[in-house]
């Protein structure tokens, strides 16, 4: 008798020799993603320190004008959004398909206060007119001749900021999907790929962020009183 | 069927909630620790505790703790080549001016 083949299911696609390998694939190919990704950053954090070394002082009365408390508070934000998603994986682990929907909905709930603080800043700066390019634009205690110096600041802080936050609503929009899918029970023990990869990527964002908010609003804060 | 060495490790939900509770403190400490001069140092203590929070989340919230090991090694590869972006580049910056330019 002819061997018949199984039949094709979401945690063993027929390429694939077993269940264990199509995970490590799925797993490897998010990483490599992920590496481009810090490439990606990496070129604009590079951008950063160079123009940080140059302009030292007027870098460091810009990032002391951002509100260093709301910053905190909303890494905070973030990384209780990183835990609840990182618990929405661990319940596709275990297949409890009500615990994953549960956490997916609070790791989207965590992302969107975040993207709200974030505006909520973004339009301070706006008040502020610390919006380079701003024909208004102008940063208190620094010389009028140092100005353009600190446009150069607020360019590269909502450059990243900005960048940072559309990978969010990127985010967001994933996770939109996987509530979708995880209310029609499509995942299971045996298959929760897209809960793990998605995992990876928000906690990939969480990094980011992670190295932002201390580059941005914290270090040299000491020189301004 | 999974070989029995590449089963999937399932952490306690009291190792995630400590990681977190860790990675919440180390915010405040940087928060707090950036009112006080250090010198050259806040740079430093800035940049160590962001790696150490880099670290749990990488570790353990992403899994690298039971990753294979190529996946490993690419996370490692990705790092290094951040690192050559970062750090060649500053030779350039750090060190323009040292030496004048000849003939200006």
């Amino acid at each position: 008798m002819a061997d018949h083949a199984p039949a094709e299911t979401l945690a063993l696609r027929v390429q694939f020799d077993t269940e264990a390998q199509q995970k490590d694939a799925s797993t490897l190919g998010m990483w490599l993603f992920l590496i481009t990704e810090i490439m990606f950053f990496g070129g604009m954090f590079t951008v950063y320190t160079v123009y940080r070394s140059w302009y030292p002082d007027v870098f460091a009365i810009a990032s002391s004008s951002l509100n260093e408390i709301i910053g905190a508070l909303n890494t905070g934000v973030l990384l209780l959004s990183s835990f609840t998603m990182v618990m929405a994986v661990r319940a596709g682990q275990l297949g409890q398909r009500k615990a994953i929907l549960i956490f997916l909905i609070l790791t989207l709930l965590f992302g969107g206060i975040f993207l709200g603080v974030k505006g909520y800043e973004w339009n301070q700066k706006f008040e502020e007119h610390h919006i380079p390019g701003q024909a208004a634009f102008h940063l208190e205690g620094v010389a009028p001749s140092d100005q353009g110096h600190a446009q150069l600041f607020f360019s590269i802080y909502f450059a990243m900021t900005g960048l940072h936050a559309l990978h969010m609503v990127i985010g967001v929009g994933i996770l939109l999907t996987l509530i979708v899918q995880a209310r029609k029970g499509r995942f299971s023990a045996s298959y929760y790929t897209p809960i793990d990869v998605t995992g990876l990527y928000w906690h990939f964002v969480d990094v980011i962020w992670i190295f932002l908010f201390p580059l941005l609003y914290l270090i040299d804060r000491h020189l301004v009183k | 069927m999974s070989d029995p060495h590449e089963q999937t490790h399932i952490d306690s939900v009291g190792s995630y909630v400590k990681i977190l509770l860790a990675l919440l403190v180390a915010t405040g400490v940087t928060t707090a620790v950036a009112r006080l001069d250090l010198g050259a140092f806040n740079t430093v203590v800035a940049l160590s505790i962001a790696s150490v929070k880099m670290l749990l989340v990488a570790l353990f919230f992403m899994h690298i703790r039971h990753s294979n090991k190529l996946t490993k090694l690419v996370v490692a590869g990705g790092l290094l080549w951040l690192a050559i972006l970062l750090l060649l580049t500053m030779t350039d910056f750090a060190t323009r001016g040292i030496l004048g330019v000849p003939g200006k």
